[in-house]
């Protein structure tokens, strides 16, 4: 959405749609090849390096005790944040991140929290005094489109190989992360009223329109986002949940399941 | 949201909530067109126990000079809570969850404002939530919306926003801090009169058919808010003008 297309390009992705096509010869509702590289960063305490098309996302978690919140004394808790570095598009900028960077890292965010997906209750070291903290740190190396979904996936996988560091610490043995749910985010843009998935930039940047849907295993919804300056008709949403649930359940069985 | 023993807290007293509302009812809402001096347009707006003002400022010129859109007006939204509004102390400027709501909130307006008619200039929103009871960003972008239209911006519709949230299993309308800190889901939209959906954002946890019936309740939600930012429009404007407007009973 941010990034600049040349109309020729534009005219020749918009008539492929009319025709019912994409320009990489994908359905309107595939994704593209996903492939999941876990515990690549062996200084990590867990990651994974996701390819979605050519689009790569990093995701690195390291674990560090600390105060927990007040409101939560004894729950561990998880800091998320996006770093869009420059090499991984021409639009990207150095410096702290803008709120595209801030969106994302917090739509992650929402999937891994509200999915419930890590113990937190396994991660209280001293209640009200010291409790785990998990940083989960998004990588984007290859903004080829929809680094949303690649990023969620990063997190979930990487949060699936970590292991807490409790040894370093002096807090006995290490332990592998309790991880109760696989949250997936789906994303899908809206243009001329087609329903696209896994949108790739050429098609993120002529749409105005996205709705990314994060699901939980069991079939529930845990997150949304709609984003973009465009509209969508209560009819798409609900059509969007639909194909969303089903595209997550796919990609949960495939990649992350064992 | 905050996972509490859901036992500790009961939300419904004989059917109603906390605060004796239906599970499909909004809180009290009030609002006051054209409140600030400077601003080209300006709205106050009450929802339940949230206080937030709102201005518009522009079309003007665009600073810095760089962020101008050659065909069309770009739109700038800034959402600011004061360090009072809310129980603890808020470390006054933009966090990260501002920057979010100020992005998404922005995407909520865009879509009805007619940028084109004014390129290489801004409109600017600021809105600032004096006093937060769950539901800002609503009441916000509510704000925000009347004081466009104060400010006499072109714009192809109105907006209107609510959210919908889960309490104990059940959908309601127009959470309140309790329901929302307590809560299962909170469900936020925005949208034009006839539907269009312009904000849409969730957290908790819904099954696919909960998220049907909480957008259907957020939207209805929405509907009757619309007819009190109108109301309040055309309450401020009749006077000024002729008396011929018709005013639209509300509830």
């Amino acid at each position: 959405m941010s990034s600049v297309i040349s109309e020729i390009r534009k005219d020749f992705i918009y008539n492929l749609i009319l025709k019912g096509e994409r320009a990489d010869g994908r359905n309107f509702d595939q994704y593209r090849e996903i492939s999941i590289e876990r515990d690549v960063i062996k200084k990590a305490e867990g990651s994974a390096l996701v390819k979605l098309g050519s689009s790569q996302v990093l995701v690195g978690i390291k674990m560090q005790p600390g105060e927990p919140f007040p409101d939560s004394p004894n729950r561990g808790v998880i800091i998320t944040n996006a770093e869009l570095v420059p090499l991984a598009s021409p639009t990207f900028e150095p410096g702290p991140p803008n709120e595209i960077g801030i969106e994302l890292a917090r739509v992650v965010d929402r999937g891994v929290r509200e999915s419930k997906a890590v113990d937190l209750e396994a991660l209280c070291i001293v209640p009200g005094k010291q409790v785990w903290i998990i940083f989960i740190d998004v990588h984007i190396l290859d903004d080829c489109g929809n680094i949303l979904d690649a990023a969620s996936l990063g997190a979930i996988a990487a949060l699936l190989t970590t292991k807490v560091p409790a040894s370093k610490f002096g807090l006995g043995d290490d332990f592998i992360l309790p991880v109760k749910d696989i949250p997936i985010a789906t994303t899908a843009i809206e243009f001329n009223d087609v329903l696209m998935f896994d949108p790739d930039v050429d098609e993120e940047t002529i749409a105005n329109t996205k709705l990314t849907v994060i699901t939980t295993a069991n079939g529930d919804i845990c997150g949304m986002q709609k984003s973009g300056t465009g509209v969508l008709k209560p009819e798409q949403i609900y059509r969007i949940v639909d194909i969303a649930c089903e595209k997550a359940k796919e990609i949960r069985e495939k990649f992350l399941e064992a | 949201m905050i996972d509490m023993d859901e036992n500790d807290i009961s939300f419904f007293k004989d059917g109603l909530r906390l605060d004796g509302r239906r599970t499909d009812q909004l809180r009290p809402i009030k609002i006051e067109v054209g409140v600030l001096a400077r601003a080209d347009g300006s709205c106050y707006i009450e929802m339940g126990g949230n206080k937030v003002i709102a201005a518009v400022y522009g079309p003007r010129e665009v600073h810095p000079r760089h962020l101008q859109e050659v065909t069309r007006a770009i739109v700038r939204y800034r959402y600011n809570m004061a360090s009072f509004s809310v129980e603890e102390r808020k470390r006054p400027g933009p966090d990260r969850r501002s920057y979010e709501l100020s992005k998404v909130s922005r995407e909520a307006l865009e879509p009805v404002i007619l940028t084109s008619y004014f390129p290489r200039s801004v409109i600017d929103v600021f809105v600032e939530v004096l006093q937060a009871d769950a539901g800002t960003r609503t009441a916000g972008i509510n704000a925000a919306a009347v004081a466009l239209v104060d400010a006499g911006i072109p714009m192809k519709s109105m907006i209107s926003a609510c959210a919908a949230g889960k309490v104990a299993d059940t959908i309601v309308l127009d959470p309140m801090k309790e329901e929302d800190n307590f809560g299962q889901a909170d469900l936020p939209i925005a949208m034009t009169p006839n539907g269009d959906i312009t904000l849409l954002q969730m957290d908790g946890n819904l099954s696919p058919d909960e998220f049907h019936m909480a957008v259907e309740m957020a939207m209805k939600g929405a509907r009757d808010i619309y007819e009190i930012q109108r109301r309040a429009l055309v309450e401020k404007y009749s006077q000024l003008e002729a008396p011929t407007v018709e005013v639209k009973a509300c509830e």
